[in-house]
């Protein structure tokens, strides 16, 4: 997994998923973030289903393309975000199906993607999300939902080390 | 391809949020179709961090159907204050 997210990281490769198909041959096949989904029907996703479609994990996120190849700049924002911290998130994209994409947009009444869910509330787009991590605030949003931030952990193992 | 200029939509949150100060950068290259803004309002005071960005998407409903990607941060005078320090 390091050597995957290395790799994706390079500023090169970050949006490029072509390329990174050619270096990386195993990602075609690697299933691990994939929506289940991703191939919904194609008719109008109502309100019934996107509620429950939020609340599949802690952390939702609604984006282009998928965490390994995201295909927009503000939704591979949000990825480097998640991945900073350690989280664990149910990824759905929103360019495999119209409907989810529309359907998301009315859900919220916010005009853009990506979107992020924390406990089946809506948190925010990529600003929000950006905002949040620079304040701290998603360290303390995390930890309300369970999750301990690998940042945080990163700060505590530094100050045992120092006592 | 979008009508707007960054100057217009200075103009339209600055007069619509009586904001007290307003950048909006054009980053399209000139098409129009990508801006980023820092907007400083009182209107903001009070608000979580969602109902500021919400008040700002509200307030450019109908720009935003053309602009396809927007990024603002948004903040009360007393913030904004505390940004600049930084």
């Amino acid at each position: 997994m390091n050597k995957i997210s290395q790799i994706l990281l390079r500023p090169s490769l970050a949006n490029n998923f072509a390329t990174t198909m050619r270096t990386m041959p195993a990602l075609a096949t690697f299933p691990r973030w994939y929506s289940a989904d991703a191939a919904a029907p194609p008719a109008a996703l109502d309100k019934e289903t996107l509620d429950k479609l939020v609340r599949t994990n802690k952390v939702v996120v609604f984006m282009k393309g998928n965490p390994q190849a995201p295909r927009c700049g503000f939704s591979n924002a949000v990825v480097q975000i998640m991945r900073m911290h350690g989280v664990q998130y149910d990824a759905h994209d929103v360019l495999q199906n119209e409907s989810l994409r529309q359907g998301i947009k009315e859900y919220t009444d916010w005009p853009t993607i990506p979107q992020v869910f924390i406990n089946g509330e809506f948190v925010g787009g990529c600003d929000i999300m950006m905002q949040m991590h620079q304040s701290g605030d998603l360290i303390e949003e995390l930890k309300k939902v369970g999750i301990t931030s690998e940042l945080l952990k990163a700060e505590e193992a530094k100050d045992s080390t120092k006592k | 391809m979008s009508k707007y200029t960054s100057k217009y939509l200075e103009d339209k949150l600055k007069e619509k949020l009586d904001a007290t100060y307003v950048h909006v950068t054009d980053e399209s290259d000139g098409c129009g179709g990508k801006f980023s803004a820092v907007i400083v309002s009182k209107a903001f005071e009070g608000k979580a961090l969602l109902q500021k960005h919400r008040l700002v998407n509200t307030t450019l409903a109908e720009e935003l159907k053309e602009i396809h990607a927007f990024s603002q941060k948004s903040y009360t005078p007393a913030e904004w204050e505390k940004v600049q320090q930084q």
